[in-house]
């Protein structure tokens, strides 16, 4: 049992970290770090996900079958310590100017971190429950984290009450599994499938966690409250919600469905199918009339939701491998707008109005090139890297017959492109004058522009995360 | 004794409750968070039975973290919802409408 301590190193670093951090501020009142606390918080998250790296991996579960380290989790954990640094450190300059700065922030999103990490290796239906929870229930306090704004707040209750009941979905699906094939540790479960003709609980079971999971992920029927807490949340919060958690979800969408119902693929594949095709109709549609950009991110995030689930529609180690491409890139994609959005400012207020953005080329070329940029790749245009992993999931869904899906994909793709050039064309072309005077500080400046030259590299050799993606799909289906 | 499909009627019963509790209800939160509880109760009924039926240890323990983690729930839930009165002087269900679209 000891021995298997040095595959949870990654996570034993940053709750040690944490917990540490908190008690030196409140010891000090809370005065003394918190000017410093996210950027501390950032560098040991960096040097967690350099832990990662070096870590041992193993084939098999550790711990009892408790947990699981391998070239799928590294690879997860490693994007969501570095990605969540960024998001840290973007966040610093909002809260200072809001009035926000207290020592909890970095305190929850760490907390909120660990309980990712938990998620993408967990190997128990036990752990995965406690990785969700930990996960959400520091994010739901994240969201209403502004407590004298009253969008804040509902956004907070919206988020709480519709994860609660997701949770409790969850459970109930979890609890059918156990009572049908009597384990919650996923190989065993998977044996048990493989080796029984039909198991109606089983089914049930499955329907239930594959729709709590699609909640989180926020996939389309259950979709509901992702534009409410996206607008209401402060900005940091829905940078961190909009990029993190979905790496964290998605890498434990694939784990449930390969590593648990592998055995039973046809009979997911159709519910996997819907929620996909669903997914990029709403998206699609809904961004159209939205003129808040948080909220209209909300809906792309919908509809990138919708096409990487492609990936796992198809059913394929081409299309795990395409999914979690399209989950990678989709997140560097995200943080380049956020690190733009985080800066939206009129009269040093942040506004999230996208007619505000009126001639902005004008004022600053580089600035608007670079977003213009990422929102064409988010559009999927040729030849970025936001194109390669749509044809990617598209392939994939080609080659395992379901040339419906990809047409719906398709044409959600091509109404979707709207919205983005909306903006493009606000930028470049709008006659009015712009009100935006917000400086970028330059540590955001390189975060925009290394991440619009990350997806224009991208397109050449998709920044060499194929390999790794192809060698996480391999450990993923047995 | 009690046949286990008994108990898995009672659990179902209880979850359909809780749901229609949070879809139905147009009064006010408290209720919503009532029956967030009752969907956690109708799991634990759920695992116990399960656990003393296969006569397996892992789901009574399953139902010690439910326990722990429904508590931790209903208690941030409560936090938000003090903030969200102090701001509205309600907790309607209806009052939670300023984002729309």
């Amino acid at each position: 049992m000891i021995e298997s301590i040095k595959y949870i190193i990654p996570e034993l670093f940053i709750v040690l970290f944490t917990l540490s951090y908190l008690t030196l501020s409140v010891l000090s009142n809370g005065k003394t770090l918190v000017a410093y606390s996210n950027n501390i918080s950032a560098i040991f998250l960096l040097l967690a996900s350099a832990i990662v790296l070096t870590q041992d991996i193993s084939p098999d579960p550790v711990m009892n079958g408790f947990y699981s380290s391998n070239a799928f989790t590294s690879f997860f954990k490693v994007l969501i310590l570095t990605l969540s640094a960024l998001i840290l450190h973007l966040s610093d300059d909002y809260l200072k100017k809001n009035n926000l700065q207290i020592f909890e922030f970095p305190l929850l999103a760490n907390f909120s971190i660990v309980g990712m990490m938990i998620i993408v290796s967990a190997n128990d239906l036990l752990s995965l429950y406690i990785g969700i929870e930990m996960q959400s229930l520091s994010l739901y306090i994240l969201a209403s984290f502004s407590r004298d704004n009253a969008k804040s707040t509902e956004a907070g209750l919206k988020y709480f009450i519709l994860g609660a009941l997701s949770s409790g979905l969850l459970l109930y699906g979890i609890s059918l599994v156990y009572g049908t094939t009597g384990s919650t540790q996923f190989h065993l479960i998977y044996d048990t499938i493989m080796y029984s003709d039909s198991l109606l609980g089983l089914q049930v079971g499955m329907v239930f966690i594959i729709s709590s999971i699609a909640f989180k992920f926020s996939a389309f029927p259950f979709h509901m409250w992702t534009p409410d807490v996206y607008e209401g949340a402060p900005t940091p919060v829905t940078a961190f919600m909009a990029v993190v958690p979905k790496l964290a979800i998605g890498a434990m969408f694939a784990k449930v469905l390969f590593d648990v119902f592998g055995g039973i693929a046809h009979n997911w594949q159709l519910v996997l199918v819907f929620l996909s095709g669903g997914s990029m109709i709403v998206g699609a549609l809904g961004a159209i009339a939205q003129t808040n950009i948080k909220r209209m991110l909300a809906f792309s995030s919908i509809g990138h939701v919708g096409f990487a689930l492609m990936g796992l529609a198809s059913v394929s180690p081409e299309g795990l491998s395409g999914f979690i491409i399209y989950l990678f890139l989709y997140s560097i994609m995200m943080i380049g707008v956020f690190a733009f959005i985080l800066n939206m400012e009129k009269d040093g207020v942040l506004v999230t109005d996208i007619y505000l953005l009126a001639q902005f080329s004008e004022k600053r070329p580089g600035v608007s090139f670079a977003l213009t940029l990422l929102l064409f790749s988010l559009a999927g245009i040729p030849p970025l890297a936001g194109f390669i992993c749509k044809l990617y999931v598209f392939m994939a869904t080609i080659n395992s017959g379901l040339i419906y899906l990809a047409l719906v994909g398709a044409i959600a793709s091509v109404i979707g492109a709207f919205y983005y050039l909306r903006i493009v064309y606000i930028i470049y072309f709008m006659e009015k004058e712009t009100k935006l005077d917000g400086r970028m500080p330059f540590t955001h400046l390189c975060i925009l522009f290394l991440a619009s030259a990350a997806i224009v590299i991208g397109t050449y050799n998709l920044l060499g995360v194929e390999p790794l993606t192809r060698a996480a799909a391999q450990s993923l289906i047995y | 004794m009690v046949p286990l499909e008994y108990y898995l009627a009672v659990a179902a019963v209880l979850l359909v409750v809780g749901v229609f509790g949070i879809f139905l209800n147009r009064k006010n939160v408290i209720i919503v968070l009532m029956s967030l509880e009752l969907i956690l109760a109708a799991v634990n009924i759920n695992f116990v039975a399960f656990s003393v039926f296969l006569n397996d240890m892992v789901g009574q323990i399953f139902t010690m973290f439910v326990l722990t983690v429904a508590a931790a729930e209903a208690s941030i839930g409560l936090a938000i919802l003090v903030c969200f009165y102090r701001l509205r002087s309600s907790i309607l269900v209806d009052e939670a409408n300023t984002m729309k679209g």
